[in-house]
Parts: C-alpha cells; structure tokens; sequence
C-alpha cells in the first residue's frame, strides 16, 4: 500500500475564491492509502515545496498528490521538489483544479465537489504509479547528411565547424545539386557557381567531412544517437585514388549520345563524364548504360588512354556501413513533369522550355555556351514570353497544390538578365500573382518592370500554338484590361513547379521519418521546430521540408546543422520513462503493434520465457526505449493486452475513471 | 439510506490529448470560460491512447456520457495517433449504438491548445446533449447503483 | 434577390462546382475559343455566382455563346471549371422556361397507345406543373 501525501494549493484565491480548499484536504484523508493532507496558500512556492519534503520525511510518504494548477505549469516544479526529498518524481501526480474547476465553475459547493472527485482520481492513480528511471543512451559523435547540395554542404560544414564529423552521401557523380545548374542568383544577380564552388572546395578539403558521391543511403537501423546506416557506394569503374581528372577519357570516348543530367537533357555528353568542370570530386564515372564496352564488350578506348590506369571494369557496388549520432536530410527537389501540360507545347516545341532549361542556356557552360538562342533553329529570339505558375497552386491532379515560391523571383531575374544583356529582345511575364516576401525581393522585381522594361501582364496563358514558321503563337488573358491576348513569340520559358526529390520517399520510410502529401518531411512543429523531424535524431535541410530559395536554405541548414551539433554534443541522452513495454507472457507476437507504431521502436526479438514453469521461446515484442515518445498507439492496438504504457498504465486509467464515476 | 428522488446530475468523463485537447482546456480555464462541473477530464499522452474498455469501463461504472478530445487531424504530436483513435471510435460508438448506448453519449472532437472557446462551447453542448438524454441505463453495473 | 440566391445555389448544384476555388488566373478566359463574342468573359461567371447576380448572368450574350468546349473546363487549375457554370445557367434558363407545361390533367388526351411508358414518365417528370 501506498502512503501518500495530499497537497491542496489555494494559488492565492485563484483556487480557494470557489474551492474549499480545506474541505478537500480533509476529505482526502478518507482516500485509501492517504496518510497526510493539508492545504497551503502556494504549493509552488520555496515553502510550498518545503512542505512537501517534510512531509515525505516525516510520514515517509511513497506517493504524493498535488492539487494545484494545470500539470502542464507546475508538474516538473513539484516532481523536482519530490526527487530533491528523496522521491521517485514520477511518483507525484497533480490534480488540476485550478484550470479545469475552479477558474470555469463559479458554484463553491459544486467546484468543491469537483475537486475532491479530481483529487481522488489524482490519489486513485498515484495509488498504482510504479517508480520509473529516465534511460540512458550513448550519442555517437558522427553525423550523416543525405544530399550535397548547397543544403547539404552547408549543414555539413557547420556541424564540422563544431568539431564533429560529418559524412555527405550524393546519389549523383558531384556534390553542388541544383544551385550547381544555376547561371545567377537572385536578388543581387551573384553568379551560382562562383559562390557555390568555393563551398564545395572547403566542404572536400574539410578534415572532418567525408564526401561519397555516386552512392546512397540503402539501409537505417537503430535510434537517436546511434544510428546504423548501410551506405552503397555505386561502381564508377574509376579508380578514385588513381583518376587525376585529367580528362582525356571523356574526350576520346566515342559514345557521346547520352543525354547530359546535368543540362537538363539538352545537349549530349559522354559515356564516361564528370557532370560538369567543377565537379567535386572530379573523378569522371562510366554510365553503362551507354557505355559500348559494357554493352558489347568491343571499346575500352577509355583505359587506353588513361595514362594513370585508373579505368577498372570489373569495379563492383561496394556497402559501407557506418554509425551516426544524427541524421540531417538535405534530399532537395526537381521540376515536376510537363507531361499531363500539353496546351503549353513542352513536348511539341524546342524551344518551350523550363526556366532551370532557361539557367542552363544562359550559363556560359551550357548547351549554347551561353548565348541566348531557340534550342530549335539556333536563332536569336525578339519575343520572349514567361509563363508562370506552371503546376503550381493547382487543385486539380496535374499539378501541386502549394506554391513553389521562388518562381515569381527567379523569372523577374531571368527577365531583367535578358532586357541587359540583349536589350532588343521584348520579354512579357504573364503572372496570376507576383509573389515577393523577402528582403529586397519587391525591389527586385519593380526593377525588373522599371528600370528594365520587363512587360508583366495579369492573366494567366491558355494555350500555346507552334506555328509552321517555328514561332509560337501564346493564347493569353489580360484580366486588367479584359481582354484576350494572342502574342507571337520566338521562345516560352515555364515556370515550372518544383516537387521533392522523388527518392525522399523510400528515404523517410527508411528513416520513420514522417512524410506529407506532396512528399515534403512534416517538421516536428510547425512553427516552434521547423527543422527537425518528428522522429528523434532526424533533422531537416533545404526544399525537402517545403519549397524555398537560397538564403533560407543556407539559413534552415545552419539550424539544421545546430539541431545536430546539439545532440551530438551530448554525452549521453535522457529517454522519456513512459514508454510503452511489453507483457512477455500475454505477447503473443502477432507483429500488430509494430505495425502501428509511428517510430519504428517495436522490433521483434527470440526470447526464452518462464511461462509458468514452462520454460520456451517465443517471438515476443521489444520496445526499444530510446525510441518510444508514449504515444500509446500501440497499447490499444494490441489483441492480447501484452502491451502497456508505464505512466499512463491500463490500470491506472482504469483506477481514474472508476474514481470519477463512483 | 433514504431513498429519494435526486436531481439528475449526470457523470461525463472527457479524455484529453496531453498535446492539444488538453491545453485547449487549460486555455478554457485561463480565460475563464464555463462549462458544467460534470465533466471531468482525464489526462492520457495521446487520443491513441484511449482504449474502447477504457470508454466501456466508464458506462460499467455509471458515466452517462464519454468525450473524447485530440488534436486536429494532422496536427498529432505524435504524428498518427489522432487517426487510429478516430478509426477505433467510430467503430466503437457504431457497437455501443447497436447496444444502446445512444450516438449522442459518445463523441469524438478536435480541439487544438489554441482553441479554448471551442473546448467550452463543445463542453456546453455534450452536457446538454446528456441532459436531454437523461441517466444511461444501458450497460451499467447493476452492482455499482446504489 | 431571394430567388436569385436560390437560383445560385441551384447553379452550384447543378455544375457540381464550388466557385470559391477560383483563384483568378484567368486561364478559362486565355483559353476560350469564343472570348470575343462574349460580353460576360468566362472568367467573370465566377464572381456573377458568388456574388448571385444570375439575371446579368441569364440574359448576357455570353449564354449562348459559349461553344461548350469545355477548354477552360479541361485546363482550369483550381477545378472550378466557368464551362460547368454558364451550362448550369444554361439548364436553369431550360427548366425555368418549361415550367408548367405539362399538368396531370392533359395526359389522357396526350396519351397514345403507341407511346412507350416510359417516355411519358420521363416527360411528365420533366414537364410537369
């Protein structure tokens, strides 16, 4: 039996204005297991929560209830007082009869009667409370990144200013990721590459960080502070340690008809390739698909000149598993496919194109070596038309049904870079709404309009018409004017939606890492944590939590990287106790509440049980503590009642709502 | 024990969400909006937590109407829990229905930490709804009248 | 102006359309083949809805100049579909028109022994009083 100590707090007369409070202690010394009740003006106060450790030591109280304000205010308040006396602290339970009594009911009887009944509920439950202790877990000091774009490299670079090591895993031949494809940047016009790559250098020189391109995250395991993950290293069939990059195996390889990733498809680049002169590291891969030696087994022209040796054929895909402390997902985004767009041309017309096209053809190492030209006739166009909001904002299932965000920012650049480098050429925006939160954005885009001449026009395009002559001919609204635009162009560039990297998916299953409609990773708060998962030990970079450009990135990767860096630093981590276990003897391993849980801390293991001297094994279900948050999914699941929630057990539930219908 | 007539007074337990429901009730409370005294919340982690016996349990001891209170769809703490609860509800009050346990004794609702005035008001109109019900005869434990 | 809310509802009803969607991108009235004949442009239908002036709605020429396409119906982003609405107006122009037309009374003269049941089922239910 317990002993337990009942404290009623006036708060003042917040409480004892509608509660009797006196008439409550003593009622309470009527509950079972009650040996000690008394009421005092603040509980919370230093002699509030004296009068808590002298009553545990002079009544040698196991349990103590505290009816007070709302849990939620003074519960660590009062279980600290109680551990200092001596206590379990989760052997403290409060009653809440200030929020939910005595600040809604104005009737003093009845709020008193209310409150002996939510005491009593208070004393039922700690009448059944068992002593909990917070584990322990070890943090392993390392961290994964998964993605080496400018989220990636960021969130990595920081974390490896802190001191700790970091690995980066790329699923392409080079760090660098979208912002690498990028000509300029908006709002002040830097050149992508110029800022990037010196990033991308000190990310590759950092001793702390360890890059592997080509490679991907195939297998998670384990929990918060020590996560096991099998990394496969795809074969480049180059020797990393001997290639120079010196390049003269993509020069002499004779299959040049692959389309290049890199510039998004519009001109072809070798069989063997680095994706672009930056690339770090810049060891070329060999792309089999393409590659003549691997589909007939007649070539090898490669290995012939390669002076270093480096060309190996017979390389093979090579797992690494390593241990991580934290894991910071930085997996990006791609444009969304036009296919289901047909009234915009995409596929019928070369030279409708998207605007991360548009970044390809006007970088000086691109397709046109920078010269703005029609991808069809090599022409140098007068009629530029931007479309925007191309599958974004869309409730229908063509397209997304957010706004892609960076959109109305980069067209405004792209138009203003055209009106200054080509000043004869007209550009017209057609916009539904020009979006531009962010510092110096408006600016930006009133720049564009005024200074440059840039045409915007409300109305969004219906329908674009390839005309025999090879001009496009753009079916548009003018809502301001009414009217029914029809515009011959010589180019259309699409701002088309972004969406998450496709692989973000299976890469969150992997992680339990919780995912949304529109694959983006759900943050653990909206508002209050935006930069770490839901799933502990999981923390959140760049577009693969939600549409955004540069700046932020940089900034939600430095967070990020801080999140990590919190964790890592920690010797060891403290698990919430009210976690859920399981009942060896009732489990009947049926896998249900694996299946329910939302962190993947249900496994099941081989244990031998004592059943009543029947000594077996049995499949029997294993919560591992460090991550389970208690949500209880699982205790209700169950079939057979094995599983329960310590803190908010079965019984005690029970216990309180028995106590408040008696 | 004198046997006589008492004003119907009824017994509603409400389960609330430590994350969401129950915070809207403290709000409730700081901004001192009223609700009857017949309600009592009990407080559990998560909506998921709540056991159909837990609900069963509170009929058996004489509650004449169970609420139960999470976070709004996709707004779980515990990012699906507030899902399994309204799947296992929906089947549960479907059953105490056909036992006789009318709809309106049972019920499910989201309230956020930010919406005390609807905590209150969803207070006000269950109690209500109780009120005009009268006393649940159904499922009782004979045993536990007295 | 209380019939003419009725007449909206029944509009909304009738196209299966919520107008509240339209986020004014203007792409039905980019795409309208028949955009120059109409006084009431297709993207306007929407707000004549929404704010239940039908009259202006049932007696604009748009009415009837609308070819039933179905472009802006097929492209329109928000599924609010303004080729869906003037149809619903047009259906309510219809069935306003043939109101009482048919009484239970006149059947029997109307009656043919050749007639399937059917039909006159179908035009009773459409025509009646």
């Amino acid at each position: 039996m317990q002993r337990i100590g009942v404290f009623v707090c006036h708060c003042g007369s917040n409480i004892a204005a509608t509660v009797d409070v006196a008439k409550v202690a003593e009622m309470a010394l009527m509950e079972p297991g009650v040996v000690h009740a008394e009421d005092y003006q603040y509980m919370c106060s230093e002699a509030g929560q004296a009068k808590i450790a002298e009553a545990v030591h002079e009544k040698n109280l196991t349990g103590v209830v505290v009816c007070s304000c709302s849990p939620r205010m003074h519960e660590a308040t009062f279980r600290k007082a109680a551990e200092r006396a001596g206590l379990n602290p989760y052997m403290v339970e409060i009653a809440n009869i200030r929020e939910h009594c005595s600040w809604i009911h104005k009737d003093m009887e009845e709020a008193t009667k209310k409150a002996v009944i939510l005491m009593r509920a208070a004393v039922a439950k700690v009448n059944l409370n068992t002593p909990l202790k917070e584990g322990e877990s070890r943090v392993t000091k390392r961290a994964l990144v998964i993605g080496g774009g400018i989220a990636g490299i960021q969130t990595a670079l920081d974390i490896a200013d802190a001191g700790y090591e970091v690995d980066i895993v790329e699923k392409t031949p080079s760090i660098g990721g979208r912002m690498s494809q990028l000509d300029k940047t908006f709002p002040t016009l830097d050149c992508s590459a110029c800022i990037l790559t010196p990033k991308m250098v000190e990310a590759a020189a950092h001793e702390k960080i360890t890059i592997y391109t080509y490679s991907e995250v195939e297998k998670v395991s384990g929990f918060v502070g020590e996560f096991t993950v099998d990394i496969r290293k795809k074969a480049r069939h180059v020797d990393m340690d001997k290639c120079t990059g010196c390049g003269v195996c993509q020069e002499k390889c004779p299959s040049k008809k692959a389309p290049s990733e890199f510039n998004r498809g519009l001109n072809k680049r070798s069989a063997i390739y680095t994706p672009f002169a930056q690339a770090i590291p810049n060891v070329p891969v060999i792309d089999c698909d393409n590659c003549i030696k691997f589909k007939t087994g007649k070539c090898g022209i490669c290995a012939k000149v390669c002076q270093a040796g480096a060309i190996d054929y017979e390389q093979q895909d090579e797992i690494l598993t390593e241990k991580y402390g934290a894991i910071v997902v930085a997996t990006g985004f791609d444009t969304i496919n036009l296919e289901k767009y047909d009234e915009y041309a995409y596929s019928q017309s070369p030279d409708v194109i998207t605007s991360l096209e548009l970044e390809r053809v006007m970088n000086a190492a691109g397709p046109t070596h920078g010269h703005l030209e029609r991808l069809s006739d090599g022409k140098a166009p007068k009629e530029m038309v931007f479309i925007q909001c191309v599958g974004s904002r869309c409730s229908d299932d063509r397209g997304k049904s957010y706004c892609s965000k960076i959109c109305c920012m980069y067209t405004a650049k792209h138009a203003m870079l055209i009106r200054d480098k080509y000043p004869d050429v007209n550009v017209t925006v057609f916009y539904i709404d020009v979006r531009t939160p962010g510092k110096n954005f408006d600016e930006f885009y009133r720049r564009a309009v005024e200074q440059y001449g840039v045409n915007y026009i409300k109305g969004q395009v219906g329908k674009v018409i390839p005309q025999p002559d090879g001009k496009l001919l753009v079916q548009a609204s003018d809502l301001l004017d009414n009217q029914q635009i029809l515009k011959e162009a010589d180019m259309v560039v699409l701002a088309t939606a972004i969406e998450p990297n496709p692989d973000v998916r299976k890469i969150a299953t992997m992680l339990t890492a919780s995912i949304d409609t529109n694959n983006f990773l759900t943050e653990a708060h909206a508002k209050l944590r935006p930069v770490e998962s839901p799933t502990a030990g999981i923390f959140l970079s760049g577009v693969c939590q939600g549409p955004k450009d540069i700046p932020e990135t940089v900034a939600q990767a430095g967070a990020a990287a801080v999140k990590a860096v919190g964790l890592l630093a920690k010797d060891k981590l403290m698990t919430n106790p009210c976690t859920a276990h399981a009942d060896e003897l009732l489990c009947n391993g049926c896998s249900t509440c694996e299946n329910v849980c939302p962190y993947g801390a249900i496994t099941y293991e081989e244990k031998e049980v004592n059943d009543h001297g029947i000594r077996e094994v049995r499949r029997i279900a294993n919560v591992n503590n460090a991550l389970c948050q208690g949500c209880g999914a699982c205790t209700v699941a169950c079939p057979s009642g094995a599983m329960d929630l310590k803190g908010f057990s079965n019984r005690q539930i029970i216990a309180e709502v028995d106590a408040i219908c008696r | 024990m004198s046997i006589e007539k008492k004003e119907f007074r009824p017994k509603i337990v409400a389960f609330c969400c430590n994350w969401c429901s129950y915070a809207g009730a403290d709000l409730a409370g700081s901004s001192r909006l009223g609700y009857p005294a017949d309600v009592k919340i009990i407080r559990v982690p998560c909506s998921c937590r709540v056991n159909p016996m837990f609900i069963l349990r509170a009929f058996e001891k004489g509650a004449d109407g169970v609420i139960m209170c999470g976070c709004h769809p996709g707004d779980c703490h515990y990012s699906t829990g507030n899902y399994y609860a309204r799947r296992r509800m929906t089947l549960l009050f479907s059953m105490l229905d056909y036992i006789g346990v009318e709809n309106g004794r049972t019920r499910v609702e989201w309230v956020s930490a930010a919406e005390g005035v609807k905590f209150s008001d969803t207070m006000n109109e269950f109690v209500e709804k109780i009120y005009s019900l009268g006393e649940n005869v159904r499922l009782g434990d004979l045993r536990c009248r007295s | 102006m209380g019939s003419e809310k009725k007449q909206a509802e029944m509009i909304r009803e009738i196209s299966g359309v919520n107008p509240l969607k339209c986020m004014k991108c203007g792409k039905c009235s980019a795409t309208c083949p028949s955009f120059n004949e109409m006084d009431i442009k297709p993207h306007q239908f929407v707000s004549y809805v929404i704010n239940e002036d039908i009259e202006s709605l049932v007696n604009s020429k748009s009415l009837w100049k609308c070819l039933s396409c179905f472009a802006c119906v097929e492209r329109c982003p928000r599924d609010v579909k303004p080729g869906k609405l003037i149809d619903a107006a047009r259906q309510l122009v219809v069935r306003q028109k043939g109101q009482d037309y048919l009484s239970a009374d006149e059947i029997p003269e109307l009656l043919d022994p050749e007639l399937p049941q059917q039909l006159l089922v179908s035009a009773f239910r459409r025509y009646r009083r």
